[in-house]
């Protein structure tokens, strides 16, 4: 069994000692940022990110990911303790587990979030594990109209996921895909749009961008209105669930896996959405749907299963393709870069250890979250009662330490202050970030496969239609766009939104 | 007469749409565009920038329709303390060195919040420093010059 002894190497990488701080450290961080609202993973990750390249790239890339499902452990956790959600994915988790919480069952809504996770965290593991070699076989058939028209499912799928306007997500993807051509043309060698700035003739840091548009403008809507956080904290007791508890939540953890992992796969795709997804289903299906709202279990079991295993699956096109998922896994291909490994098909054969310990890692890092936070509880609320305005100073002084030490230049700086002002000028113009930027990731792969794809085949466009891959791949973006303007689904994606605001 | 209603948002942001799109046109044209079977550096960001402006249009006649919420306060404070500290780092890092120049970027940041006291200003901007030398230039072995050529005389 192949996938037996490839499992067995990715634990032996994942179980070295150094490799378990590592993890430990992430998922530690993970939840601590988690926790405190207003700083999210992507912001996180894109600060750690020019530091983990001093580490072996195993270890960095298995903290990285720590962080990122850590945050959605801790998210959970101040949403049913304060119903204030530390994450989005979390946002539908404080619906019901807060109200749990005021019924003095705080204690039993985070062992169900967490051991609902846990498992969905395995089963998902297991899914990448196995869908990980399959789909790497398929990705190498793939040539450069292929990869074109597979970015272009990416993007699409982004723009269904973001909030509000369609045509301002797609105007977006349009602005970060001209942001990432910025420097100079690999053809060519002609700069484009450097304003005759040298040091921006190797293209924009991405961390610059990232870290302006996501950590920044964060910050600055934060300072708009300082409104005192009032504590209205649950008292935690009696951890473990019932029997009945457990009877009742069964159903919803294992549909909630299965709505979370199928919709975490898709490109664009992820733990939000799956959240959403998966409370409306359990709605639905409930016998007795006017419990929801009011404590209901399977409104805390169904969600935190899918946001933890959308989280998981969104690693699969990463890991198999290249392809970026989310923002988050943006910065993953930002971190495999930095440590020279470049994302694609090619990672499974070329670095199996990489490869299957980051998948092994997941796992740990899931048991380890198990085990941990809930102890911990009582650590994470104290947290909370720092005042936000310590910690903006700590977050900036991070910000620039971070993104000068990639590359020691000045102007990655500066490009952080533009794209920190741009950034929340956009969100006040009430547009996405995300979009913008995976735009900007995949902006040069896209346009230097679409111009290898034109040149194979001699000019001819119908090449990205003859292709049978690359025809479904384009029947699929366009079935996305069609389904996201269409008037009905139009209208439940906004109350979906406005549910979460 | 009924009054002309629109979405003072989202024209702005169709505005700013079109004036980007614009932007990246204007430079597009000194680039060559080459041909579909062998596209220039022009090529692709002109087709992009289009779009861009196309889209914005299409914002700016949308907003014209419905009456939208207004775009709420601006954090001027917050803009004005925490966009020159990365920048004041980048401008010191190398003169003043590592340590002086991290001190002062989160010292400014400090003053983002109408809330922040002078001397916890200073006592926090003094344990993050403290904090990032051990860190970062000790621990991690990051080569920053801890104090640079601006302070010694």
């Amino acid at each position: 069994m192949d996938l037996v002894s490839n499992l067995a190497l990715g634990f032996s990488t994942a179980l070295s000692p150094e490799n378990l701080a590592f993890c430990l450290i992430g998922v530690l961080l993970g939840t601590l940022i988690g926790v405190l609202p207003g700083i999210g993973a992507t912001a996180t990750i894109a600060m750690l990110l020019p530091i983990t390249f001093k580490l072996e790239p195993v270890s960095s890339l298995i903290m990285l990911a720590g962080i990122y499902y850590g945050a959605q452990y801790g998210g959970s956790t101040t949403a049913i303790l304060i119903n204030m959600p530390g994450e989005s994915s979390s946002a539908v988790t404080a619906i019901d587990g807060y109200q749990m919480a005021r019924k003095g069952r705080a204690g039993a809504a985070l062992s169900i979030a967490a051991l609902g996770s846990f498992f969905a965290g395995t089963v998902s593991t297991f899914l990448v594990a196995i869908f990980a070699i399959p789909l790497t076989a398929i990705a190498l058939k793939f040539g450069a109209a292929e990869y074109f028209s597979l970015m272009v499912v990416g993007l699409v799928s982004s723009i269904a996921l973001a909030h509000g306007s369609i045509v301002k997500a797609l105007a977006m993807v349009a602005l970060g895909l001209l942001l990432g051509l910025v420097g100079t043309d690999i053809y060519t060698g002609t700069p484009r749009f450097t304003l005759g700035i040298r040091e921006y003739a190797d293209g924009l840091n991405f961390v610059a961008v990232a870290v302006g548009v996501f950590g920044i403008a964060e910050i600055l809507r934060n300072l708009e209105g300082e409104k005192t956080r009032s504590l209205l904290m649950a008292k935690v007791s009696g951890l473990w669930p019932t029997r009945d508890d457990f009877r009742r939540m069964a159903g919803p953890v294992l549909r909630g896996t299965a709505i979370g992992s199928a919709l975490g796969i898709l490109p664009g795709g992820g733990a939000i959405l799956a959240a959403f997804a998966s409370y409306t289903v359990e709605k639905r299906v409930s016998d007795n749907p006017g419990e929801f709202g009011q404590g209901a279990i399977a409104g805390v079991a169904g969600p935190e299963s899918a946001n933890n295993a959308g989280a998981q699956t969104s690693f699969i096109p990463l890991l198999t393709l290249g392809i970026p998922a989310n923002p988050v896994m943006a910065l993953m291909v930002g971190a495999m870069i930095i440590q020279g490994i470049v994302p694609g098909p090619n990672v499974a054969t070329e670095q199996p250890t990489l490869f299957w310990g980051i998948i092994a890692s997941m796992w740990i890092g899931n048991l380890m979250l198990v085990v941990l936070n809930l102890p911990l509880i009582g650590l994470w609320v104290k947290l909370l009662t720092v005042p936000y305005y310590v910690l903006f100073p700590i977050i900036m002084a991070f910000c620039s330490i971070g993104v000068y030490s990639v590359n020691s230049n000045v102007y990655d700086l500066y490009a952080v202050a533009l794209f920190g002002l741009g950034g929340y000028l956009l969100v006040k113009l009430r547009c996405e970030p995300a979009p913008l930027l995976l735009g900007f990731v995949l902006g040069p792969l896209l346009e230097e496969n679409l111009r290898r794809a034109m040149i194979l085949s001699r000019g001819d466009p119908t090449t990205f239609v003859t292709r049978p891959i690359s025809a479904f791949l384009l029947a699929l973006a366009l079935a996305v766009l069609i389904i996201v303007f269409l008037p009905s689904v139009k209208k439940k994606r906004e109350e979906v939104f406005q549910e979460e605001d | 007469m009924k009054q002309l209603q629109f979405d003072s948002t989202n024209a702005i942001c169709g505005l700013t749409f079109i004036a980007l799109g614009g932007f990246f046109i204007y430079q597009c044209l000194n680039l060559d565009l080459g041909t579909a079977f062998r596209m220039g550096p022009g090529y692709f960001p002109l087709i992009l920038a289009a779009i861009l402006t196309l889209l914005g249009v299409v914002v700016l006649v949308q907003a014209t329709r419905v009456r939208g919420e207004p775009m709420g306060p601006l954090a001027l404070r917050g803009m004005l303390f925490i966009l020159p500290a990365p920048v004041f780092f980048g401008l010191t890092v190398r003169g003043l060195g590592f340590v002086p120049s991290l001190f002062f970027a989160a010292l400014i940041a400090a003053f983002a919040s109408s809330r922040m006291k002078p001397l916890l200003a200073v006592v926090l901007a003094g344990a993050i420093t403290l904090f990032s030398v051990l860190v970062f230039s000790y621990a991690l072995g990051l080569p920053f010059e801890r104090f640079g050529p601006w302070t010694r005389l």
